[in-house]
């Protein structure tokens, strides 16, 4: 966590140099601010469009976005923060005028307190090591897994946890309050687990146990 | 304070996170102890997260990273072009 921390502020101070250089004329070096956030734009993106195409450009467009308003950008939130609100801002935007042009009300669903979100019960648990991503069909199951999520829960699952992004700087960029963030990953995790937990003991047969990858969560 | 199964899925979440209180945290484990199948929910939960959050899985579109960088370059092209004028 130290060391994790320690890093942080070393790239926080690297970012602002190359803010102040991006600013002071030497624009290319924009290039190199946004080079590590490019999946990141692109997945968030991704999580509010759902297709590729869209995401895609909401990402090009969120870029140019950042780059004309860089001057604006204030050193009291961490820059990879304001470029994922960026980001879900376009693709906000995108999605409201998909659904004009559709013509349909697609309201959010009204979320409700209640409700049990019951994790798929089972005795025993095979480890599926990551090798096993290798496998198109499992990286597919889980992409449709993913996708077939409510949509505000997907939402935060993707920045969360494949984004490691932390519960303040997500209920930022998503203009929700931290304890929305807390019981939608919730609710995502257990959805994902009662969909998915069943279908993979079934179809997958694990090489060896006790393969632990690195962990999003920690 | 011995919990239900139902109270340890409620925390699931919070749990992976370490972000329950330490006499929470207690009994959770208390009661994963025991409990084949809260057991296998964490561990199931935990596994799929790795696995989802894998690069592998949520892969960029084939030349995603050089068409953005293109499109900036036109950016911040067109922004000196403006300039001259």
């Amino acid at each position: 966590m130290t060391a994790a921390g320690t890093t942080g502020a070393a790239k926080e101070r690297n970012e602002a140099e190359l803010i102040a250089r991006v600013l002071g004329g030497e624009k290319d070096l924009f290039h190199e601010l946004i080079r590590p956030y490019e999946r990141m734009l692109y997945l968030t993106a991704f999580s509010i469009v759902k297709n590729e195409t869209d995401a895609e450009e909401c990402a090009q467009d969120a870029v140019v976005n950042a780059y004309r308003n860089l001057a604006k950008f204030r050193g009291d939130a961490k820059f990879s923060t304001w470029l994922v609100t960026i980001v879900v801002n376009e693709a906000r935007q995108k999605l409201r005028k998909a659904k004009r042009a559709r013509e349909e009300s697609l309201d959010e669903p009204i979320e409700s307190e209640e409700g049990e979100y019951t994790p798929a019960q089972l005795t025993d648990w095979r480890e599926i090591p990551s090798e096993a991503l290798e496998r198109k069909e499992l990286r597919e199951t889980l992409q449709k897994a993913v996708a077939g999520l409510p949509d505000i829960y997907r939402q935060v699952f993707t920045l969360r946890d494949l984004q490691e992004m932390n519960v303040a700087d997500t209920a930022a960029a998503l203009g929700v309050n931290e304890n929305i963030v807390k019981v939608r990953l919730h609710r995502a995790r257990m959805m994902l687990q009662k969909s998915l937990a069943p279908y993979l003991t079934k179809t997958t047969a694990p090489e060896r146990k006790g393969f632990w990858g690195r962990m999003p969560w920690s | 304070m011995e919990l239900s199964c139902k109270h340890v899925w409620a925390h699931i979440s919070e749990y992976i996170d370490q972000s329950v209180p330490a006499e929470v945290r207690a009994d959770i484990e208390r009661h994963l102890e025991h409990c084949e199948v809260c057991s296998a929910v964490l561990d199931s939960t935990r596994n799929i997260l790795v696995l989802t959050a894998d690069d592998r899985t949520f892969e960029l579109p084939v030349g995603f990273s050089a068409r953005l960088h293109e499109r900036l370059a036109k950016e911040l092209g067109s922004e000196e072009e403006g300039a001259k004028q």
